[in-house]
């Protein structure tokens, strides 16, 4: 975490995609996302964990989407019309992340972003970057790239041996 | 290393391995007592052209070393020395250092400089040898003069008539500044004279140590080959009358000197000679382009988002009225039919010929042979069969394994062979053919066969279960059993055991199966089945609950509705069918993936016969939906691997389906 706060604060501003899950609203890195959709039924995969809703066709594109509402347990993991699928672009490989709403795109400078306190959300600190705050509102700014290569998904080969 | 140069310096690359395969394709066929100029001229063609190649990158290493090969080459094909099988084996020698050096430029793998350097002084030797053997009076110190050393009196000195030679060219109508560009350019390959024309053109007389294509190719740069009339005498003839004193190098004389009319008729004979040396195009080289794979495989997923498409509009299309849109629908059929034209000629271009693989294995058969004291005569059969590019680089393994072992193993020594009443030399074919959707490929020996006693024999004694009664196809299935090797005595070539299994392990792994015929005493035939590629998948859709998956139906063999009076449930051993006669372990799709049925009555679900190898296992589902071709993609470019599942596919309707992966399901291990 230390790593990825001192690269937050050296580096300029940096432009957040805001989502909300349950309740809160999270920011990640606008440069890992490539386009967001709204959602469509996946093909279920059987015998995964849970918050692996399945496999949509991206144009031509097998890729797998993850409820983070599941994998957090947060709020209830409704699938409305206004649930939406980001569509992130994590070390050339392409995965979908299930969000309640997507509010915008923020930019926060580096004074704005503060350490994440130890017990926040029900994400570990470890994919943490910090919390942005823009007047009243508070983004819990995610690691995306840790988070989402990280062997508690479960998306890769080597993830899923380990686990 | 630059960008934009280490583009060109991998269509080098590819190229000279090609050429360099190309070489070794035609040393392994010549026929070492008559060999066809045609022949000669095309292994010269290819090592002149490497050598090109790797001056032009800065390669002198490679350069110099093929320099040294085609001076042997060249006089080979020249016919001033007979070829020889030493000849032969240097060359194959050769070819192995520039391959080595060719590996050191582009991928760093390591170079061995004394055997480069002793390869080189062999084909020194050689072309030294005929030197001497020649029956034109040579020179000893011949090899010793520096090729580009200006040599001021070439008359009057005796020249090394291996070596130097003296080319006439005649430009037609260039300009001063190409002329002198040409001129210094010429400079540099040894001694030159200009010489001007009474027509006001030039002609050069150029004492060289370069063969013929080598000076074409240099004003090849600046004229028209084809206008330009080039011939060659031999060097430490008399010059003709009308040669003017040499000049220095690079100078053009002033004087003009006429030319004789029979010198002109002299040059114009000699460069007949000359023409019909020089190679004729090869036609095949301008018949294809070299394109990136990346490119073809986008191209290939593109067709198939486009076959996707066509099926969805299809699918729309069934639910119109037949007599109101007859045109509409006609145009619908229509491009089915193009589309799926498409999708043919676009798989087509990953398709490459056998003879890729059938082309690395006579020279590997008669170095294992000559190694072992064996004849093997060695014949290939349906080398223009066609398979996926993916494919054919990975059966190369299995069937190098299998080849040798039917060297080592299967062909017996000449004298067994002749106290065996056979011809002294054995006979391995080596075939592949199409047969349906798959390419079955077979290496056949006449050798001495599989020994059933010795199998079970060894069997026994690695502790595995067997019996007297067990049939021959059983027993031959043994020796896919890792660290099984009947080999008397282990040697560099196989039996360490370590073969066979992975043989049918990679097979399998291309979707693929392994058989063994053999009779003791006539020799075995190991015949291997692939499927042509890996890219389309002939399926079964099939429907438990709300989901749809795909079986490949290489594996269903029969399909039937289980009355309640053959299904059994026995203890510890799960459930079983009975089919006919057999009793088949029967797996519940439904509760392996959990999914919800719509039948939870077997007797009202259909059950799928499933086949791999030479086992069989019974597959629960609702419905049987329909039979088609998917295009396979593969799931862990952005998920991982999953139980059960070996890809996935687009159907009509734009949604995803799961492949079953049949073996793994028959293993259990889902």
């Amino acid at each position: 975490m230390e790593n990825g706060l001192n690269q937050i604060v050296s580096s300029d501003n940096r432009e957040f995609l805001a989502f909300t899950l349950g309740a809160e609203e999270y920011g990640i890195d606008i440069l890992r996302v490539q386009e967001i959709r709204g959602y469509e039924p996946p093909t279920r995969i059987a015998n995964v964990q849970n918050f692996i809703k399945g496999v949509i066709n991206l144009r031509g594109l097998i890729v797998p989407v993850v409820d983070l509402r599941l994998k957090f347990s947060l709020g209830q993991a409704e699938y409305t019309d206004l649930t939406v699928v980001i569509i992130l672009n994590i070390l050339g490989r392409v995965v979908g992340i299930v969000v309640d709403s997507v509010s915008d795109v923020t930019t926060l400078t580096p004074e704005q972003i503060k350490p994440a306190p130890a017990v926040s959300s029900s994400l570990d600190t470890d994919y943490l970057l910090g919390l942005g705050t823009i007047d009243e509102r508070m983004l819990i700014l995610v690691d995306i790239e840790k988070l989402m290569s990280s062997e508690e998904m479960g998306l890769t080969d080597t993830a899923a041996y380990n686990a | 290393m630059n960008d934009d140069l280490s583009q060109f310096y991998q269509v080098f690359f590819d190229e000279a391995a090609e050429l360099l395969a190309e070489k070794e394709r035609l040393l392994l066929g010549i026929d070492i007592e008559n060999p066809s100029s045609e022949e000669l001229n095309a292994i010269f063609r290819a090592a002149h052209s490497i050598k090109g190649g790797a001056a032009t990158f800065g390669f002198t290493d490679i350069s110099e070393f093929t320099h040294v090969l085609e001076s042997l080459l060249d006089k080979i094909r020249r016919g001033e020395m007979p070829l020889t099988a030493e000849h032969v084996d240097t060359f194959l020698a050769a070819k192995d250092v520039i391959a080595m050096l060719l590996g050191g430029h582009h991928v760093g793998s390591p170079v061995d400089r004394q055997q480069v350097a002793e390869v080189s002084q062999r084909l020194n030797a050689l072309a030294d040898e005929n030197g001497a053997s020649a029956p034109q009076p040579v020179a000893a110190a011949a090899a010793a003069v520096p090729a580009a050393e200006p040599v001021p009196e070439p008359v009057s000195q005796p020249l090394p008539a291996g070596t130097m030679r003296k080319i006439r060219i005649e430009l037609p109508e260039t300009s001063d500044k190409d002329i002198a560009g040409l001129t210094t350019e010429l400079g540099f390959l040894g001694t030159l004279d200009v010489l001007r024309q009474p027509d006001g053109r030039v002609a050069f007389s150029l004492l060289t140590d370069q063969s013929l294509q080598d000076v074409t190719a240099v004003c090849s740069f600046v004229v028209d080959e084809t206008k330009l009339k080039i011939s060659e005498s031999a060097a430490g003839e008399p010059a003709p009358a009308t040669e003017p004193e040499p000049a220095a190098v690079g100078v053009a004389p002033p004087s003009a000197p006429t030319v004789a009319p029979v010198a002109q008729v002299a040059a114009e004979v000699d460069r007949r000679v000359a023409k019909r040396d020089t190679p004729a195009p090869a036609s095949h080289e301008s018949s294809s382009i070299r394109v990136n794979i990346e490119k073809v495989d986008l191209l290939i997923n593109l067709v198939g988002e486009l076959v996707i498409t066509q099926a969805m509009i299809a699918q729309r299309g069934a639910d119109l009225d037949p007599v109101h849109h007859e045109a509409l629908l006609n145009n619908f059929a229509q491009l089915a039919r193009n589309t799926r034209d498409l999708q043919e000629s676009v798989m087509s271009i990953r398709m490459i010929q056998m003879d890729y693989v059938f082309s690395r294995f006579p020279r590997m058969v008669r170095e294992l042979a000559t190694k072992l004291g064996k004849k093997v005569d060695f014949i290939t059969q349906g080398a223009s069969t066609e398979l996926d590019k993916g494919l054919i680089e990975r059966i190369i393994d299995p069937l190098t394994h299998l080849v040798r072992n039917s060297i080592d193993h299967g062909i017996e020594s000449p004298e067994k062979r002749r106290q065996a009443g056979k011809a002294e030399a054995g006979r391995i074919v080596l075939s592949a053919s199409h047969q349906g959707g798959n390419i079955v490929i077979e290496v056949t020996d006449d050798g001495g066969g599989l020994h059933r006693d010795r199998i079970l024999d060894k069997a026994r004694q690695n502790g595995l279960p067997v019996s007297d009664s067990m049939t021959d196809e059983e027993v031959w299935q043994l020796i896919f059993m890792p660290g099984f090797s009947t080999a008397e005595a282990i040697t560099d070539i196989s039996g360490r055991g370590v073969g066979m299994d992975v043989v049918r392990r990679n097979i399998a792994d291309m979707g693929g199966t392994v058989e063994i015929r053999s009779v003791f005493g006539q020799g075995s035939t190991i015949r291997i089945s692939v499927p042509l590629t890996l890219a389309i998948l002939d399926g079964m859709s099939v429907k438990v609950g709300e989901e749809v998956y795909i079986v490949p139906l290489a594996y269903v063999v029969e399909s039937l509705q289980p009355s309640a009076g053959d299904l059994k449930e026995v203890a510890g051993q799960g459930r079983l069918i009975k089919v006919r006669d057999d009793y088949l372990p029967l797996v519940y799709l439904y509760e392996l993936f959990s999914i919800e049925p719509h039948f939870a009555d077997p007797t009202e679900s259909i059950v799928l016969v499933l086949g791999v190898d030479d086992r069989k296992f019974a597959l629960l589902v609702d419905t049987l939906v329909g039979q088609q071709q998917v295009v396979v993609k593969n799931l862990e470019t952005n998920f991982r691997k999953v139980p059960g599942i070996s890809g996935a596919t687009i159907l009509g309707d734009g949604g995803v389906s799961l492949i079953l992966d049949v073996s793994a399901l028959m293993r259990g291990t889902v």
